[in-house]
């Protein structure tokens, strides 16, 4: 792999933060054309993001503005720091003993590390499936009940309407109504990967953080759940990592693409993928490298 | 020849051989040791012909023939093999023992008389014989093998009835009169420790003692007109033409082998196997059931499970999941698992030490003063004994529940944390559950360590007869404080410390074999819960 020298951050944000803050400066075109759209509502907001790893720095001041009810997906080589970047988003990173971040993050206007925050309702707002699918060795039906049982969510009946309202939104329902009393474990992949994301959005967070969610799943377990991701965003802002390009393009409204802990670019998938602002970001679409 | 063994070897057929010669060996081993054991067992209840010896000095002998081997004869080793029959002869009330060896050879003939019978006794152990009458206070009943079997076969059930009712009334009754008594005795002794000799209370006291005295007067009495109603006797002739006279109290049983049939022979095992089960021990343990040593270990293997299961889960759960992983805790790690080897005496000793003499002695000092110097818990007892085994066993379950957490992947940890769940929510709520097979795994091995440990418990509370059983009617009806009896510590007692070690050796393998099942009972329980647990988790699913 090319070592590539990076510059920080990129325009288009930059210019957005710009316009954000100080009224008077012009917007970028693609920011205006988010505007225009009704768009550039945004969801979470990272500000000078430095993230390392004991020593080792992970995340390079990282500044960005992901949009409410659009799914923005993270691409990049492994290693890049794409997972950790979102598993930032909902503080999963505290539980590794040697991280620390430096810089702000807010999702909904509150800050994620303000004295108030209490990670537990931080993550109901913020859910997350996983890149290794992993239901709990219990019942269907537990599985997706768990969160609003944590959550404190006692009555049966109503736990029952969540069970199947979350099913039915990840398209499991007709596939499981009848065995909701048998174990996760015995389902297909692909479907542990959507019960996944129905015990995810059980708590109804309002951003689903997703990380390579079909990097374990065959092509046509894939396919259901990027049209279940574009069905999603409609009620959910989606975040994903995916490190395959199609994906991105097929389901992404926004895209970033990230090398060696970098944000490099940051734009509308469309944009992205016919006219990359950075070298680094053609030559990685193109498959020059990653 | 070396490269060509070489090649062979390297090849692996020879180790394949080998690995597998290995592992048949140790089949048949298990198999044959069980086997034995079985058969021995087997052959206990299975009812002997009565068989008539004449012997060449002219003496004749009634018995069943338990055993038979090769006499030795080292002066002569090319000489033709010479065996020698055990006896069973019974009787030992007129001859001493009840086991007798005879040359084989020196046998002219032998019979199967038909009139022969065997009479199970409450002492002295089985009768061989003949019938000649049956009496009640001077009336002849009925005389004669035939006749007198009939009679006899009408008048056993009800004589044992009775003699089951005044076992009831003297163990349950006036066995409760005698605690309450006790614990009468202890409150007053109390008070006078307190410096209060008369006034309300004591009164109140003497009163209640008076009470039981006369409740106790009258249960007596109940007894000694039970007894008086038994009257009948039976008279017989040993081979000899002595007489006997037995009074049918005495008599638990009475059958003639050699005219059962086939039926008769399962029934009668059934039935024997049965009181071995259900019956108390009798004359120095030699005859008799085992029940209260099933009971006593059954118990104590559940009281340990109890403390040693939460005990090591616990452990296990804050040395993989919440403890630093560093040398402390790998230091620790190591030690568990060489406290797991350490020898069981060891633990027996220090469950003396501590148990016993330090905590038991300091409850008695604190809440059985008045019973002092008579200890309560500052004794051996299931309690003590109980927590003795949890200790032994509890790095068997800090151990499996250790593995079981390892292999509980991160990802649903993870994911539980991911929906607001807490690092306990996450403990409790998923990560117990997915351990629980393995928990179980740690619990099968530690029951079947404790069910077969005998050493520790010889010092923490197991004796060879204990009169009472830890569980009774009496409130607060478990009495931990109680010694028991276990089927381990009774193996050794009947076969090794019996004074009759050859009516007592067919018993160590029935208790053996009894204590096998149990163990397997025990565990096959547990091995279906842990099937259905990992049936409901499909651990073993995709
Ligand atoms: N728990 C961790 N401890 C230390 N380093 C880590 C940890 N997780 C990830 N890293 C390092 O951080 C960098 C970014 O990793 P990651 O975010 O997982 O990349 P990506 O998801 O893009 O493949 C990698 O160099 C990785 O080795
Ligand atoms: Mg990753």
């Amino acid at each position: 792999m090319a070592i590539i020298k990076l510059r920080s951050g990129n325009q288009d944000m930059e210019n957005y933060k710009v316009e954000k803050k100080v009224e008077n400066r012009v917007p970028s075109n693609e920011m205006a054309h988010l505007k225009l759209k009704g768009l550039g509502n945004p969801m979470v907001e990272i500000e000078n993001l430095n993230f390392f790893y004991g020593e080792k720095k992970a995340l390079n001041n990282i500044n960005m503005i992901i949009p409410k009810h659009q799914v923005t997906a993270f691409i990049g080589p492994s290693g890049c720091g794409k997972s950790t970047l979102l598993r930032c988003l909902n503080r999963m990173n505290d539980l590794v003993e040697s991280a620390r971040m430096e810089g702000a993050i807010r999702i909904g206007g509150r800050d994620l590390h303000q004295e108030s925050e209490n990670v537990s309702v931080l993550r109901k707002r913020v859910g997350m499936v996983f890149q290794k699918f992993n239901p709990f060795p219990k019942t269907i039906f537990e599985n997706v009940a768990y969160g609003p049982k944590i959550h404190g969510l006692k009555n049966k009946a109503k736990l029952e309407e969540i069970v199947e309202n979350s099913l039915k939104s990840v398209a499991l329902w007709d596939e499981v109504k009848d065995r909701l009393n048998e174990s996760a474990l015995a389902l297909s992949g692909g479907q542990q990967q959507r019960l996944c994301i129905a015990r995810a959005i059980a708590v109804e967070p309002e951003v689903l953080l997703m990380d390579e969610p079909c990097s374990a799943l065959d092509p046509l377990s894939t396919g259901k759940i990027e049209e279940l991701v574009v069905g999603l965003k409609e009620n959910y802002t989606i975040v994903i990592v995916t490190h395959n390009m199609q994906q991105a393009a097929r389901i992404a409204d926004f895209t970033g693409f990230m090398l060696l802990g970098d944000l490099v670019e940051f734009g509308p998938t469309d944009r992205m993928f016919t006219k990359p602002n950075k070298k680094e970001t053609e030559d990685y679409i193109t498959g020059r490298f990653g | 020849m070396r490269a060509a063994f070489k090649k062979v070897w390297n090849r692996g057929d020879g180790f394949i051989w080998l690995a597998g010669a290995g592992l048949s060996l140790s089949l048949i081993m298990t198999a044959a040791l069980l086997l034995a054991i079985f058969f021995n067992a087997a052959q206990f209840f299975w009812p002997g012909e009565t068989v008539k010896l004449f012997v060449e000095d002219g003496r004749a002998i009634l018995g069943e023939i338990t055993g038979r081997e090769d006499i030795p004869n080292p002066d002569n080793p090319e000489a033709p093999l010479k065996y020698r029959v055990q006896v069973k002869q019974g009787n030992r009330d007129i001859h001493g023992t009840d086991f007798l060896w005879v040359e084989e050879s020196s046998i002219k003939a032998t019979q199967l008389p038909q009139d022969a019978v065997v009479v199970e006794r409450r002492e002295w152990g089985n009768f061989y014989g003949f019938i000649k009458e049956v009496r009640d206070q001077g009336n002849v009943l009925a005389q004669g093998a035939e006749k007198g079997m009939k009679i006899l076969e009408e008048l056993i059930p009800v004589s044992n009835d009775n003699i089951n009712a005044i076992q009831k009334i003297a163990r349950k009754n006036i066995g409760a009169v005698n605690f309450y008594m006790e614990k009468n005795r202890l409150e007053l002794k109390k008070l006078k420790l307190e410096g209060i000799d008369n006034g309300k209370a004591v009164e109140k006291l003497r009163m209640e003692n008076d009470e039981l005295q006369n409740e106790y007067k009258t249960f007596e009495a109940q007894l000694a007109e039970l007894r008086k109603s038994q009257t009948a006797e039976a008279v017989f002739t040993t081979i000899n033409g002595v007489e006997k006279v037995i009074p049918l109290s005495q008599i638990i049983r009475i059958y003639s082998p050699n005219n059962f049939g086939w039926f008769d022979k399962i029934n009668f095992f059934l039935v024997k196997g049965w009181e071995f089960i259900s019956d108390e021990p009798r004359e120095a343990n030699t005859e008799g059931g085992v029940f209260p040593a099933i009971f006593g270990t059954v118990l104590m293997v559940m009281i340990m499970s109890l403390m040693a299961t939460p005990l090591g889960v616990l452990a296990a759960f804050y040395l993989r999941e919440y403890a630093r992983q560093g040398a402390m805790v790998s230091a620790v790690r190591i030690a568990v698992n060489n406290l797991a080897g350490v020898p069981s005496i060891v633990f027996g000793v220090f469950g003396v030490g501590f148990f016993i003499y330090f905590i038991g002695g300091s409850i008695d000092s604190f809440f059985f003063s008045e019973a002092l110097p008579t200890p309560t818990y500052g004794t051996g007892g299931i309690l003590w004994a109980s927590l003795t085994m949890a200790l032994l066993t509890v790095p068997v379950v800090i151990v499996s529940t250790e593995e079981g957490l390892a292999s509980v992947s991160g990802g649903i940890r993870e994911a539980s944390f991911a929906v607001g769940a807490t690092k306990f929510e996450t403990t409790w709520r998923v990560v117990l559950p997915a351990v629980m097979p393995s928990i179980l795994t740690g619990l099968i091995l530690a029951m079947a360590r404790a069910a077969g440990e005998v050493a520790p418990l010889m010092i923490t509370g197991v004796v060879k007869l204990a009169p009472t059983l830890p569980i009774d009617g009496i409130w607060p009806f478990l009495h931990l404080e109680r010694k028991f009896m276990h089927l381990g510590f009774h193996i050794y007692d009947v076969g090794f410390q019996s004074p009759n070690v050859d009516a007592a050796r067919p018993m160590v393998f029935t208790t053996t074999l009894l204590l096998i099942g149990i163990v397997l009972l025990l565990n096959f329980t547990a091995v279906i819960l842990r099937n259905r647990l990992r049936k409901k988790l499909a651990v073993s699913g995709v």
